[in-house]
């Protein structure tokens, strides 16, 4: 096997033995338990006395799951920035990285293949963990957001650039500073959106250009906007139509997929960043 | 290209305005044990690191089995052949010791069929087979160097690069790891032992370089470096006999001491001493030992 591929099953297993997964896994499923009991619940809620109508609530299972999930790419989020930042440094802090590096295998394996690992961790979680989610509201409900498996791809995506932009930081930085400053820009990067919004709901072009920015440099709320929009049905983005492009500014909402070269821009993100971080990393010293 | 195990040229490194190695040259030929001694601090861990491309030289050359480490594809591939046990030796407390050989056994790109067999042997030169399949996390600190010196010998490596080997082994321990040092001088390894500690460097290497604020003192083999010049002889038989010109002479009983002889005379003297009618019970030629030597030279510095 590929030296690549050593490290990529030994970031997974050590994930695994630490029992990381254990707890997210477990945590997920009360999660999912939980919400499926909710989202029962919403036939049953009246308005003066009569049961709202079928299609009120699918509307409102519609907004509903649109929260939930917004808490697990959360989840993905937080705990793909909690696995990288310490990924190199902490093999590197501990001396860890001393006897693997003098193995015959390049800087570029070696952060590929921590890269490999995570990623496979994150695409396991995010499509477990939503697929989970999507069938019990189904089976519980009977609504499916119009989009499911593209909505997955959105939410892999923004896991995958907080991983990847995780693993940079943690070339140079420990494990904790930067965590906490993957984190803080991610909260940027989601009020960059609203602001963003802000900006086209009064039609002022250059706050209108921050959130574009901030979509540009770090494109976790772009990705994430994009998420939204494969799970909102016809009736909701008729609805926001009718209110006006200040319904733009609400960050559980999109009035349009995101354009297709903001797309490539998202992937080609993903590649130059993995490709600063081997940079960085064959310049560290161990 | 050059045929000996490890060569470096006017290797240094510097951080900032610190100088952690000042133009190291060096040449260790393959099969010899050697030393690198000097106190905490001298540039010892730097020249390893640089040797393995684990940090890189502000300037100068070093070559390791022969692969300049300017060319990064024939420097990774001599490091197959090179075992190494890092002065701060960690490794994965979530993995049993077999699994942490077998790791590197694959990144060794050793064939399949090999990686239990090899980890089992490596673990058993090393002492810690009863419990390979434990984690590391619940290794003592021996435990654990022991299993980064296993690790060191994985796969028979033409080189074993050994840093500080011992400083978190006990007596029974340190001897261990001389007897491996020795078994892998019998078997033509090359072993470079990183060490402050003069007994262990005087009980193992064939030569030895002194290192001190980044640069050589002084190197070779013991024989040269703690070349004697003076020699006690037990006479009878002798008295007011003029040896002034072996060296000078201090008379204290029986035992005479002469200094600044050179070893080849030796011989002479003990026949002069004979001539002039003395009975010879003794002839003890006095070598400095290694310490009186280390702190003499670092105290030139």
């Amino acid at each position: 096997m590929s030296p690549t591929l050593v490290i990529a099953r030994l970031m997974l297993r050590e994930v695994l033995r630490r029992r990381l997964i254990l707890a997210l896994l477990a945590l997920t499923v009360l999660a999912i338990v939980l919400t499926a009991w909710g989202f029962s619940r919403i036939p049953s809620l009246t308005q003066r006395g009569v049961p709202i109508p079928e299609a009120q609530a699918r509307l409102i299972a519609s907004q509903l799951l649109i929260l939930v999930m917004f808490m697990f790419s959360n989840v993905l989020a937080l705990s793909a920035v909690f696995v990288a930042t310490p990924a190199l440094s902490g093999d590197l802090e501990s001396g860890i990285a001393l006897a693997m590096l003098s193995r015959p295998i390049t800087r570029a394996q070696y952060v590929i293949g921590k890269w490999l690992g995570l990623a496979v961790l994150v695409v396991a979680y995010a499509a477990i963990a939503a697929t989970l989610e999507l069938l019990a509201v189904n089976a519980v409900i009977g609504y499916l957001p119009p989009r499911p498996v593209e909505f997955l791809g959105f939410l892999i995506a923004e896991g995958l650039v907080l991983l990847t932009f995780g693993l940079l930081l943690s070339t140079r930085l420990s494990g904790m500073v930067g965590g906490v400053i993957a984190l803080i820009l991610f909260g940027m990067a989601w009020l960059g959106g609203i602001v963003g919004g802000i900006g086209a709901a009064f039609d002022n072009e250059i706050i209108e250009r921050v959130g574009t920015a901030t979509k540009l440099i770090l494109p976790t709320d772009g990705l994430w906007r994009g998420a939204v929009y494969t799970l909102e049905p016809a009736a909701i983005l008729a609805l926001a139509e009718g209110t006006g492009p200040a319904f733009a500014a609400n960050p559980f909402y999109a009035p349009a997929p995101p354009p297709f070269p903001y797309l490539v821009w998202c992937a080609l993100w993903l590649a130059a960043v993995l490709a600063l971080a081997i940079w960085s990393f064959s310049r560290r010293e161990a | 290209m050059t045929d000996a195990a490890i060569e470096t040229v006017d290797l240094a490194k510097r951080y900032g305005t610190l100088t952690a190695l000042a133009g190291l040259t060096m040449s260790i030929p393959r099969g010899d044990v050697f030393g690198f001694l000097g106190p905490n601090g001298a540039g010892k861990t730097t020249a390893v690191k640089l040797l393995l491309g684990l940090a890189r030289p502000t300037s100068g050359d070093a070559y390791l089995l022969g692969a300049p480490l300017r060319e990064p594809d024939a420097h990774r591939q001599a490091r197959r052949k090179v075992g190494y046990l890092p002065e701060l030796f960690r490794y994965q407390g979530w993995l049993t010791a077999r699994e942490v050989l077998g790791v590197h056994a694959e990144l060794l790109g050793l064939p399949k069929h090999e990686w239990d067999s090899e980890a089992v042997r490596v673990a058993t030169v090393a002492g810690i087979a009863d419990r390979a399949n434990d984690r590391v996390a619940t290794y003592s600190k021996g435990m654990q160097q022991r299993l980064g010196l296993a690790c060191a010998l994985l796969g028979r490596p033409e080189l074993v690069m050994l840093d500080e080997p011992t400083s978190a082994l006990d007596p029974v321990g340190r001897h261990d790891v001389r007897e491996i040092i020795r078994g892998l001088k019998a078997d033509g390894h090359t072993v470079f032992l990183n060490s402050h500690l003069l007994s262990e460097v005087e009980q193992v290497c064939d030569r030895v370089a002194i290192v001190d604020k980044g640069r050589v003192v002084t190197s070779g083999t013991f024989a040269e470096l703690l070349a004697g010049d003076t020699v006690r002889l037990r006479l009878t038989g002798l008295d007011g006999a003029d040896l002034s010109r072996f060296g000078t002479a201090d008379r204290e009983g029986e035992w005479v001491t002469i200094r600044g002889i050179h070893a080849e005379r030796i011989p002479d003297l003990v026949a002069e001493v004979v001539r002039l009618g003395g009975r010879v019970h003794a002839v003890q030629p006095m070598q400095e030992s290694l310490e009186d030597r280390f702190l003499g030279l670092l105290r030139e510095q």
